[in-house]
């Protein structure tokens, strides 16, 4: 039934990432965030949140502390929902209580008062079902396209096996509804720990292990914050595996996913006179070998490369990126055509062992075209000088003629006297 | 009398040389009057949080996490980028590594200063430091030399126990920079800085300019981008060329003596 689950959630992914492929083929510039940033809190509810060890209360006790405060916080234009895990099924049965998962408080705008007495009635009671409250936390910030975070309050790791959290969220980042997960552990184990990092390292979010009740509300404020800041939504493109196939791009931010060894082409119309930039960055969202490079190749329709950027590294990374420049030069004829030039993007990552290969890892391509650079002639600025030196060969050659201008004339004087 | 004469003309050329070498030798601003910045940090490059040099900002953050900032360097300018980590009370060794990308988010080279240091199990803070290369106004598109544009600052914990993950952390950047002078000013300029996104933002502020979005970068360096036409290289060529002139003249008269030869009878 769970195994159904994951086919049938991984399936819904890989189709909602097609159809944004094919719903913006090559779309126009980078969009801006027009909704209102979203904020889904997912808070454990579970019977282990009834343990006594935060500053001398009980976890339960400082989360909802902590969510008052946050709530007073909470700037005006954050939509901010609150979603529970393991509150209403104190029972023994695994099926049932990895079902539980409710949305004590919509996501919409904040009525303080109200989602502060939602989050009074809370009790520790049951289950801890992060991936599947992580699934419908998604769900409940599918529509708009301001920029979306789920916070994850949790004090024990997932205890609905065999569906894993953390492909669970590498899934919900691949829907490309540009969602953030950020994660919070309460007096965490190695365990809990490795999991909710490994949660928050597949959306780009952050882990963080908290053992005061201070520490959790500046956290939360602090994520809250962070969702109310503008942030450019990036245009979702799918590349292709040839630069014949390749989607044509314009200036902007585009997002897509590349698989380990996958290469992605895409093209982008240059005139005359004009320069190219194009960065490329590419996620390591899940356990990646620790050495691994990228690169980004600008090639003609032709297939010759016309210049490159690359980059490697090694040790613990989020992402890598690189860069390239290509200025087109100046056409005499003034209606020359745009050259479309081919990008390649290809990535070393290697995955380590057990590791999931798909969906392909998150790729950010920035694309500028502007008005390309004027030329360096020489090396120096105008070719003018600068030192001692030239000021010294400056001051001996003018003297020297001065001498030589002097010589001459009072050579002429004479010649014309003697005559 | 020719004796004062050339005194006088090589007196005056030391006077005019003094005057484009203190022109080049302009005063780097001191990095300890750092006014307060920005109190967070972003997480990725397009959340970076934008900083101006020689302002300090400081962030709360969690061991593990991988922090933002981006400043706008200008051509001629030789940036530092300065950063300490605060590590709470109880830790492990802990390597921590600051990186530095380009506009064009590539990675820049620190001509030295430690980048990359382990602190050992219970050192309060480490400090870290890069020296980037001089920024050019232009370069050859094969080449990664820094460019007039936004900078990115990475600061994260490259190495780190599992032990340490998440702990809470309290870090500071700050960024100053040399100005070179007319040393790095080299032929060429880019028609616009390299500053991501600049082409969807110049189009968009000519469509309308009283609509706030958000943008990649919107950072520039106090007083806008350099035009890219001026450096000091003008008032070294230009004295020369005074220089080059009086010496002319002071060879001329050497040969000519004062005014009339003494041979010449009174009256010729």
């Amino acid at each position: 039934m769970i195994r159904r689950q994951r086919l049938a959630s991984g399936a819904l992914a890989l189709l909602a990432t097609l159809a944004a492929g094919l719903a913006f083929p090559g779309a126009a510039a980078a969009g801006e965030p027009t909704g209102a940033p979203k904020v889904d809190l997912v808070l454990d509810v579970s019977g282990s949140m009834r343990t006594r060890d935060i500053d001398g209360g009980t976890r339960m006790a400082a989360a909802k502390q902590a969510f008052n405060e946050v709530l007073d916080a909470t700037p005006e234009e954050v939509e901010l929902g609150i979603r529970t895990l393991g509150a209403d099924y104190p029972g023994d049965d695994r099926k049932t209580g990895c079902k539980d998962t409710a949305q004590l408080y919509p996501v919409g705008p904040l009525d303080r008062t109200e989602a502060k007495s939602a989050v009074a009635t809370l009790s520790p009671t049951g289950w801890t079902p992060i991936g599947p409250a992580l699934l419908k936390a998604a769900d409940d910030l599918d529509a708009g396209d301001g920029s979306k975070r789920i916070v994850l309050i949790s004090d024990g790791e997932d205890t609905c096996a065999p569906l894993d959290p953390c492909e669970v969220a590498r899934e919900i980042a691949a829907r490309g509804i540009g969602l953030t997960i950020d994660t919070l552990g309460l007096v965490p184990n190695t365990k809990l720990r490795k999991q909710l990092s490994c949660i928050a390292e597949a959306t780009g979010g952050t882990y963080t292990s908290v053992e005061h009740t201070d520490e959790l509300t500046d956290k939360v404020n602090q994520l809250v914050d962070r969702a109310a800041d503008p942030v450019v939504t990036p245009v979702a493109t799918e590349g292709a595996a040839q630069c014949a196939k390749a989607p044509t791009l314009k200036s902007g931010l585009y997002t897509d996913r590349e698989e380990f060894s996958q290469q992605r082409w895409y093209r982008v119309d240059v005139d005359p006179g004009q320069e190219l930039r194009a960065s490329v960055s590419v996620g390591a969202d899940r356990a990646v070998n620790p050495d691994y490079g990228l690169l980004l190749r600008a090639v003609t329709t032709h297939g010759r490369e016309i210049v490159r950027g690359e980059a490697a590294g090694n040790g613990r990374t989020d992402v890598i990126s690189t860069g390239l420049r290509y200025p087109k030069a100046e056409s005499d004829d003034d209606d020359a055509p745009a050259e479309s030039v081919c990008l390649q993007v290809t990535n070393a990552f290697s995955a380590t062992s057990g590791v999931k290969t798909t969906p392909g890892m998150p790729l950010e391509l920035t694309v500028d075209v502007v008005d390309g650079p004027s030329q360096a002639s020489d090396v120096a600025a105008f070719g003018l000088g600068r030192g001692w030196w030239l000021l010294g060969v400056l001051v001996l050659v003018g003297f020297l003629a001065g001498l030589l201008w002097g010589w001459v004339s009072r050579w002429r004087v004479a010649v014309w006297r003697t005559n | 009398m020719r004796f004062t004469r050339v005194l006088g003309a090589a007196l005056l050329a030391l006077g005019c040389a003094a005057g484009p070498a203190a022109a080049d030798s302009s005063p780097s601003p001191s990095a300890s009057d750092g006014g307060a910045g920005p109190t967070r940090a972003g997480t990725s490059f397009r959340t970076a949080t934008e900083i101006e040099q020689d302002q300090r900002a400081t962030a709360s953050a969690s061991a593990g996490d991988y922090l933002y900032w981006s400043f706008a360097a200008d051509a001629e300018q030789r940036p530092t980028v300065r950063a300490t980590v605060k590590l709470p009370d109880a830790h492990t060794a802990q390597t921590w590594q600051v990186d530095v990308y380009d506009g064009l988010r590539r990675r820049q080279a620190c001509q030295y200063g430690a980048q990359t240091r382990t602190a050992a199990q219970g050192t309060a803070s480490i400090d870290l430091t890069c020296v980037l290369r001089t920024v050019r106004a232009w370069s050859e598109p094969w080449a990664d030399d820094p460019l007039p544009g936004t900078y990115y600052v990475r600061l994260t914990a490259i190495g780190l126990p599992a032990a340490d993950l998440g702990l809470p952390v309290s870090t500071s950047v700050e960024v100053g920079a040399v100005n070179i002078g007319g040393g790095a000013a080299v032929d060429g300029s880019l028609a616009e800085p390299l500053v991501p996104g600049i082409a969807v933002t110049s189009e968009r502020k000519d469509e309308d300019s009283s609509r706030k979005s958000a943008v990649l970068s919107s950072i520039e360096p106090d007083g806008g981008w350099s035009s890219g036409w001026w450096s000091s290289r003008w008032v070294w060529t230009g004295v020369g060329g005074i220089l080059a002139a009086l010496a002319g003249i002071g060879g001329y008269a050497l040969t000519r003596g004062t005014g009339r030869p003494t041979r010449v009878p009174p009256g010729a």
